[in-house]
């Protein structure tokens, strides 16, 4: 498979993640969007589509059509420019950054703008759970008690007992995350954690702790893309979309073939190695899914990093680390970055672009030519993984 | 409220009634209208199929930080369990010290409380499972 | 034919309080409390069980026992004071987990603790109506209950959760009820106004003109009519709102301390409610044998009597017994729990938005 036209990322933005008491959820939209567009140096009115990731506008603050309402704040109502809200649970950011892809490799548009927010933090935090919870399946999963911690949870006991995964492993993740977040001035904590601190801190769903977990945060990021020969021309340092794959399974994962890993990040992976034509071991920088560390354990595994079985005495031999073989999550990952739902898939593609560019400060990585991120929708119904390439 | 989308599933909830593709004797829960091996053949082909509640942990975990509706049961064990005739299902295990659970052990299905839309509003019943011991059958 | 018990199931919950655990919050000395009423623990059900899982339970472990087609249930009637709807039927949810739905009739009893023998003797007349007015195979008595006592009350040493179905028919009947009589009056010793959490009782009241004068009346009534003596029987089983009543009353009725053993468990469960001498008669259907007879009189306050003369027939030579948990299985399987875990359990404790 193979895009008819390429795409080249040629601007990003983002909020500082976190809560943001003081703004809105349309005022965090319009500021990661306009920083997107001037980091662009484009124009507003050359743009031709919006898409816009949210998961859940319509339970975190009683609004939907969120597209309309982002599109207005921007100023781009005036020329009526198509703006669609995507939706994938906490894939929607890499959903939507996929959908402005398609948008200007079918021709539709040549100039897309799409943004990744979410406002979690004007409702608690027991009802945020319960809303992100809906990521799962409300039938079979949180009625009978799940969240989403909880069924990674699942996941990781299971990943424990087949392949001699440690606690202290899945800790480490975190304490790795923790550290490069503290070298990202935009993520939500700055602060490095010790493997003790992770150890002892309170239980959320067995065997993960609190800072197994990602936070509830705000924040918005966005993007602009363009065709890539008129990227080239609109700036000095496009970065190159080589490959787009998605994936999906069952939302629930009793209905899944196994628990130890996603199918859907094999298979999207799959299909983005294939358009781009590289092998995992050509990444050297990535940007997986940790919404719990179990997560990135098995993301590592599954975009063929590391065996299967390996994710875990990999992260504790520091091949994951900004120094390692492969650096995983320079961003601070979900879990130190934060983790607004449908804006991680977009700072995902934005810790890349920033990386791949040469720009990522104290966390950069040497001379990185490939970058990946990886977004899974609640418990991996929905996987996007997208592969940049520095040209 | 939201009394119909709970009523509607409320005997696979119950009985833990899937279902059965008629051609490949696959069993399915919960239910299901296609089979995903035989596909448009299983149209009009998927039975009813009741599974029996036996079964054993695959995977668990103790819920310390719950969903709003069990905030009054916290914590609780939540688990997958590979039914005896094939399938996997998610529950909670109830009536132990959550400190016993293990992979392997052998639940069986019971019937109770999952969560009730408030004070005033409906209840829902449905199976969570217990270890297997003495006095089980 | 006369008919009876075809098939019986019985559900206690998991967990237990001592009497010297509920004392010790209340500045009592709760062994001497438990000793005067005669209990040792009384079950807890879980926070996510309530008359209608118990009832369910119950009547799946009956089903368990026999190889009979729920559809062929006509009539599912549910004895409790604890409904966990004060307008909804707890025997549709039963009807519905167990299969019998649709072509049956279902309805809630409430008569205190006599409730589910109450359903016992519907039951009866509906199987032997004549088949042409409302034809059934089976009706199901259930009686299931969580009860609850007022904190620091009395009845809080007491009161328990539990369950007992029975299937009610003519084909293969394990135990015939050849007599059954009632004893009503209007007699206010126990009661729960409607909208209030914990009932109320006349305390002492409850007993001699209560408790037993309807209960001996009514084993009385049964054995005038039926032309029998206590010596008669091989079994004796009375309502057990604690441990000393059913002594005392089958004391003064001429029954031997052996004769009413196998269906004393209140001692050990608390009082079951609507379940209790239902309870008690399965203990004692679990170790009887073929022409073995039963006197079972149960008590609801309010008040009145159900009395029963139940003879065991060969049929519960086959009876697949050890297809369910027996009540004395049941019994020893308890977890205890400290007065805080049970608040928790009993939602005593108010939560968030509440």
């Amino acid at each position: 498979m193979t895009l008819s036209r390429e795409v080249a990322v040629i601007g990003i933005g983002q909020t500082k993640f976190g809560e943001i008491w003081h703004k809105s959820f349309r005022e965090i939209g319009i500021e990661a969007g306009l920083r997107a567009i001037q980091d662009a140096g484009i124009e507003s009115s050359k743009v031709d589509s919006i898409y816009i990731g949210n998961m859940s506008a319509g339970l975190f603050l009683d609004q939907e059509h969120v597209a309309s309402m982002i599109a207005e704040e921007v100023g781009l109502t005036k020329d009526s420019v198509p703006a669609t809200r995507v939706e994938a649970a906490d894939a929607s950011g890499g959903l939507a950054f996929r959908q402005a892809i398609l948008d200007i490799s079918s021709g539709m548009s040549d100039i897309v703008v799409v943004g990744g927010a979410e406002k979690m933090s004007d409702v608690t935090s027991q009802i945020a759970t319960y809303f992100t919870a809906a990521g799962a399946d409300q039938s079979w999963e949180s009625l009978f008690g799940a969240t989403i911690p909880s069924l990674y949870a699942l996941m990781a006991r299971k990943h424990m007992h087949d392949f001699g995964t440690t606690r202290e492993q899945l800790g480490l993740v975190s304490v790795k995350n923790h550290r490069n977040g503290s070298l990202n001035p935009d993520a939500q904590f700055q602060k490095e954690i010790t493997l003790e601190q992770v150890l002892k801190a309170g239980p959320v769903s067995t065997p993960l702790g609190v800072f197994d977990c990602a936070p509830i945060s705000d924040g918005a990021a966005a993007i602009v893309l363009a065709e890539l020969d008129l990227a080239r021309e609109l700036c000095t340092n496009p970065i190159k979309v080589s490959g787009t794959g998605q994936g999906s399974d069952s939302l629930s994962i009793a209905n899944r073939t196994e628990l130890t890993g996603l199918k859907a990040t094999r298979a999207a992976s799959k299909r983005a190695y294939e358009m781009a034509g590289i092998n995992p071991s050509e990444i050297s920088v990535a940007e997986v899914h940790d919404s719990c560390t179990i997560g990135e354990i098995m993301a590592i595994e599954d975009l063929g990093f590391f065996e299967k079985g390996d994710g875990g005495p990999a992260t504790e031999r520091g091949d994951t680390s900004l120094e390692g073989i492969i650096s995983i999550n320079t961003s601070g990952g979900l879990k130190a970055r934060g983790h607004p739902l449908g804006a991680t898939g977009i700072a995902q593609i934005n810790e890349i672009v920033l990386q791949l560019r040469g720009m990522a400060g104290k966390r950069q990585v040497k001379d990185p030519l490939y970058g990946l991120a990886q977004n899974v929708g609640g418990t991996g119904g929905t996987v996007i993984v997208h592969i940049l390439e520095a040209i | 409220m939201a009394v119909a989308r709970y009523w509607r599933q409320q005997e696979q909830r119950y009985s833990l009634a899937g279902s059965k593709c008629a051609i490949c004797n696959g069993s399915f829960f919960p239910k299901r209208t296609i089979c995903p091996t035989c596909h448009r053949r299983s149209i009009g082909k998927m039975e009813k199929f009741l599974f029996s509640g036996k079964g054993k942990v695959v995977t668990y975990t103790i819920v310390h930080d719950p969903i709003i509706s069990y905030a009054d049961q916290s914590p609780y064990v939540l688990a997958v369990i590979a039914l005896e005739e094939g399938d996997l299902v998610l529950g909670q295990i109830v009536d132990c010290d959550p400190r016993i659970v293990d992979i392997d052990l052998d639940v069986e299905m019971v019937f109770r409380r999952l969560s009730a839309e408030g004070a005033s509003g409906t209840i829902q019943y449905g199976f969570k499972f217990r270890l297997m011991d003495v006095g089980s059958s | 034919m006369k008919a009876g018990i075809v098939s019986y199931g019985i559900y206690i919950p998991r967990y237990r309080i001592t009497p010297a655990s509920i004392g010790a919050v209340w500045g009592q000395d709760g062994n001497s409390m438990g000793k005067a009423l005669g209990i040792e623990s009384k079950s807890v059900p879980a926070p996510d069980e309530d008359a209608a899982t118990i009832a369910v339970e119950s009547a799946r472990r009956m089903l368990r026992r026999v190889r009979v087609d729920p559809s062929r249930i006509g009539a599912i009637f549910v004895g409790s004071e604890s409904h966990p709807y004060a307008v909804k039927p707890t025997a549709t949810i039963v009807g519905e987990a167990i299969g019998a739905t649709p072509v049956m009739t279902a309805a809630d009893f409430e008569f205190a603790c006599k409730a589910g023998t109450a359903a016992i003797q519907a039951c009866l007349g509906l199987v032997h109506m004549d088949d042409n007015v409302m034809p059934m195979d089976y009706a199901l008595a259930i009686g299931s209950d969580t009860s609850q006592g007022a904190p620091g009350n009395a009845l809080e040493y007491s009161a328990s959760a539990g369950g007992v179905s029975f299937l009610i028919g003519k084909d293969d009947v394990i135990a015939k009820i050849d007599h059954s009589i009632s004893i009503t009056t209007d007699t206010p010793d126990f009661w729960r106004r409607e909208g209030m959490k914990y009932p109320s009782h006349a305390e002492r009241f409850t007993g001699v003109p209560a408790y037993f004068k309807h209960v001996e009346m009514c084993a009385s009534k049964v054995m005038e009519n039926m032309g029998t003596k206590p010596g008669d029987y091989d079994y004796a089983v009375f309502h057990q709102p604690n441990g000393k009543f059913p002594v005392n009353v089958a004391r003064k009725l001429g029954f031997t301390s052996e004769k009413i053993a196998p269906g004393l468990w209140t001692p050990r469960i608390g009082n079951t409610y609507s379940a209790s001498m239902m309870m008690g008669l399965a203990g004692i259907l679990d170790v009887a044998k073929p022409n073995d007879l039963i006197l079972g009189v149960s008590y609801g306050s309010g008040a009145g009597s159900d009395g029963f003369h139940i003879e065991i027939t060969d049929a519960i030579e086959d009876f697949n017994r050890s297809a369910s948990p027996l009540v004395a299985d049941e019994a020893g399987l308890g977890m205890d729990i400290d007065y805080a875990t049970y608040l928790k359990f009993r939602k005593k404790i108010k939560m968030e938005g509440e």
